[in-house]
């Protein structure tokens, strides 16, 4: 035994005589994680959520979360001798006085932006490989409630800095508060303590930045990754693989050298980009007035698409009795977002519900093969990226000098219009992508080579592809619909028929499919 | 079912081919080489960080095309940074990729479900449990419970009471008063209706007394902007017509929909535009909401000229400025 060795041996047997850990650190440590490059983007998540804990903390040394009127007397020569609150002043400084500050903000900013990106890229291909499918509930609703805290983070995150344009998102925030019926206008006075701009909002958001949501976060994020690792990770389906194994790398030592590797560089990426492009160059938006704006205010990528769904909505208000209900706001902002969400969490449920399918789920589907999934998913992205279009209609009409009008109407009739139309082309595709499948099955891959026939015809040689690519192409599932009989076996009616109607409907829908190749048709094609 | 069709065989994993580095112990030498080169950039890319915090000036541009003039220490400060992170992370993913064991290995999945004894067994631990209890035959003490919880959930909320003051008619008020002058914004300047030239706009506040500091909350309800007209341009209702004074009209700048200021006047067309939600005002029909999501017109504030000429406001506004409120009576 070497010297290391022994020391090494010591620290082990010092920490397991006292916590019993060699059962389960020996267990753990060959765990084994499938590989695929889509695997990345939760990883990306938790990384910028690290990089987000290490600028932000960074950016609490200096920074001032106060409302309190001060005169700018820093280095940056534009607002100097200039009113303006506490928080600006020291986010001035951040930026201009304190070395490697504006690079920390920019670090945190882009991190934010990334964050964000990633939750999204993650949720969509867990959603399109049915990833979220029993075991997984849990986890694909923790995601979701991961999401909705990252968008309210981002918010109060970009409105820290009390500049002019995060000043207008709060305005834009407080008119949606106040919009809620009944408690609305008490709920805004509560929160920004008194009428909008109010004395408190800083700090008390702040608080909830720094503080309470990156535990919530924390906590959530903890028992999200619990979870995969207790409940082992999907693998996509292949040679090998089953629902009842997992294939991969043991986390020590590759994995653990790749994931720890790609921290790195998810970290040097957002350092780079930190770098060169500046992004939220508060110094230039000036501090915060409510009666001044800037043309073209945007909020961050992530609340685009409901800022833009508030763009697109029709001016309506309700009066009566001396009460107004703006449905103007509340459609747009609370009731649309409030279905989407609710709907993207009880996905799973709804979807198993169809299907009439209570199993286990490891192996991941191919997103062709369950066209009405993917469609619904492509149907949703397109909703959400009009609603984005929409959100930046005024810097469409600027850049492309377009009438802002006419790209209002383009959204408010295209939303209606384009999701349905990009369902039935998503599920066509997926069709023909299966049809595709089945002819490289039954006449294999075309070579380009041509050879010509004694009969002096031209033909092009097929090679059979791959046992192992045959099995990829073939191993999946495709169940039959449901068959939910009107009457039962007596002949008595059930109950609910109009729910079993429907249902049966949807798992018609679910259930088409190009029907894959199987030993037979190939043996018989082999014959000919 | 699907399963009765004859599907293919698992032929198991392709025969696993060996890696460069695994065969030849050139190729392994270099992969070594490279791994370390990478780390070695990490190091260089911190060397460049610490250079730069300590002796790049934090007042130095360079020109650098498509970018523009950057700051040469908070550039090279973030390049440094960026390279020793990037290519740790290099060097580490490369050393996993090409150098350790590239073998995948079989764990098993088990059903999550638990064995029937065991769930037996939990069902009658908490049935026993509860019993223990005894919640059903202690009337008393249930109820007692039940009113006791209920009033526990009060004081959380209650507590929350001093977040803030009760709305009261606070969104209805502004600090527009009969005879209040308008003043520019900024600048504080009265102004006489007689220096509005026919076309142009004025950002205006309501005086206040000298030395008095404007409240934000105020600034977000009491600006107003001053156009002038042509007369004969307005069509409005004879009210609202005598609400402007020749040819000026003042409406308030924060937008019906949701606050914004309402900052964009288009001269050709008489419109007002919204830059946070396109909401866009006809001024000559009385900021009557032309198009977007904005339900109401710009509240018109009554408007006249004092002894000396200067604007001042005839009436507070009838109606409350801003978005619109559970509480507001828009009739």
């Amino acid at each position: 035994m070497t010297t290391v060795e022994k020391r090494l041996g010591a620290a082990a047997n010092f920490v397991d005589e006292r916590l019993g850990a060699a059962g389960w650190m020996k267990k753990s440590l060959n765990k084994v994680f499938p590989d695929h490059w889509t695997f990345m983007f939760g990883e990306i998540c938790m990384y910028s959520f690290v990089i987000l804990l290490l600028s932000g903390t960074f950016l609490t040394l200096w920074f001032d979360p106060s409302q309190r009127d001060v005169i700018y007397e820093g280095v940056y020569e534009p607002l100097k001798g200039i009113k303006m609150s506490a928080a600006y002043a020291s986010t001035l400084d951040i930026s201009f006085e304190v070395r490697g500050g504006l690079l920390m903000r920019q670090i945190h900013h882009w991190a934010a932006n990334i964050f964000m990106a990633a939750i999204v890229a993650h949720l969509l291909r867990v959603f399109f490989t049915g990833a979220f499918r029993k075991p997984r509930e849990f986890n694909w609703i923790l995601g979701i409630v991961l999401l909705t805290l990252g968008l309210v983070e981002g918010l109060l995150g970009y409105s820290l800095p009390d500049d002019l344009l995060s000043g207008t998102g709060l305005r834009i925030t407080s008119a949606i508060v106040q919009a809620i019926p009944v408690v609305g206008t008490y709920i805004s006075f509560f929160l920004f303590g008194g009428a909008f701009p109010g004395v408190g909002f800083l700090p008390r958001i702040f608080t909830i930045h720094i503080l309470l949501l990156p535990g919530l976060f924390l906590a959530v994020i903890t028992i999200h990754v619990m979870l995969v690792w207790y409940q082992k990770h999907t693998q996509f389906p292949g040679p090998g693989r089953t629902e009842k194994n997992v294939v991969g790398h043991p986390i020590l030592p590759v994995y653990m050298a790749k994931a720890g590797g790609f921290f790195f560089i998810v970290f040097g990426v957002t350092a780079f980009l930190s770098a060169v492009a500046s992004i939220n160059p508060i110094w230039l938006y000036g501090p915060y007035t409510p009666g001044q704006i800037s043309a073209g205010s945007q909020p961050d990528w992530y609340m685009g698409w409901l800022d833009g769904l508030v763009r697109m909505a029709p001016p309506l208000e309700t009066h009566a009795f001396g009460h107004t209900v703006s449905w103007n706001i509340l459609i747009p902002a609370l009731i649309v977002p409030g279905i989407v969400f609710t709907g993207m969490a009880f996905y799973p449920f709804i979807e198993s519900w169809i299907t009439g399918d209570k199993r286990e789920h490891h192996l991941l589907d191919r997103p062709r093969n369950v066209p009405n999934r993917t469609a619904l998913g492509v149907m949703s992205i397109t909703f959400v990226l009009i609603s984005l279009i929409n959100g930046g209609n005024d810097i469409f009409a600027t850049q492309f000098d377009l009438s802002i009008n006419q790209i209002m109407w383009f959204s408010r009739i295209s939303i209606f219009i384009l999701p349905p139309i990009a369902f039935v082309v998503t599920k066509r595709l997926c069709l023909s992508l299966q049809r595709a499948d089945r002819d490289l099955v039954l006449h294999g891959m075309e070579t380009g080579r041509l050879v010509r026939m004694p009969s002096g015809e031209f033909a092009e040689v097929h090679e059979p592809i791959s046992p192992q690519k045959r099995f990829i192409l073939t191993s999946h599932e495709q169940a039959p619909a449901l068959e939910l009989p009107a009457t039962d076996a007596r002949g008595v009616r059930r109950p609910g028929a109009l729910k079993n109607k429907l249902r049966i409907r949807l798992s018609k829908a679910h259930a088409v499919a190009v029907p894959k190749v199987s030993a037979q048709d190939l043996k018989e094609i082999e014959h000919h | 079912m699907s399963n009765e069709i004859e599907t293919f065989q698992d032929p198991g994993e392709a025969v696993h081919a060996p890696r460069a580095a695994d065969v030849d112990p050139r190729a392994e030498k270099r992969a070594e080489q490279q791994v370390a080169a990478l780390f070695g950039l990490s190091a260089l890319g911190s060397l460049l960080l610490i250079y730069s915090y300590i002796w790049i000036p934090t007042d130095i541009f360079i020109f650098i095309p498509v970018m523009g003039d950057q700051n040469a220490h908070q550039l090279f400060l973030g390049l440094g940074m960026a390279m020793s992170l990037f290519f740790l992370g290099m060097a580490a993913i490369l050393w996993a990729k090409k150098l350790m064991s590239d073998t995948e290995v079989v764990n098993h999945r088990h059903e999550f479900r638990s064995s029937n004894e065991d769930r037996e067994e939990f069902v009658k631990t908490v049935k026993d449990g509860v019993a223990g209890v005894q919640l059903g035959r202690r009337k008393l003490i249930k109820a007692s419970l039940a009113a006791s919880m209920g009033l526990f959930a009060l004081p959380p909320v209650l507590l929350l009471r001093d977040l803030g003051p009760l709305p009261g008619k606070e969104l209805e008020k502004t600090s527009w008063k009969a005879g209040t002058r308008l003043v520019t914004d900024p600048g504080n300047r009265p102004i006489l209706a007689s220096d509005l030239e026919v076309g142009s706009v004025v950002q205006t506040l309501p005086a206040v007394a000298e030395g008095t500091e404007r409240l934000l909350s105020d600034i977000a309800k009491d600006p107003v902007l001053l156009i002038r007209l042509r007369p004969e341009e307005f069509n409005l209702t004879p009210e609202k017509l005598a609400m402007t004074h020749d040819g000026i009209i003042a409406f308030s700048k924060i937008c019906s929909h949701m606050g914004c200021a309402v900052a964009l006047y288009e001269q050709q067309t008489k419109h007002l535009l919204c830059p946070c939600h396109q909401s866009t005002f006809d001024v000559t029909r009385g900021a009557k909401v032309i198009f977007g999501p904005a339900a109401r017109p710009l509240p018109q504030l009554d408007i006249t000229v004092d002894t000396e000429g200067y604007l001042v406001a005839r009436a507070p506004f009838d109606q409350a400025v801003g978005p619109s409120f559970w509480e507001r009576n828009s009739q």
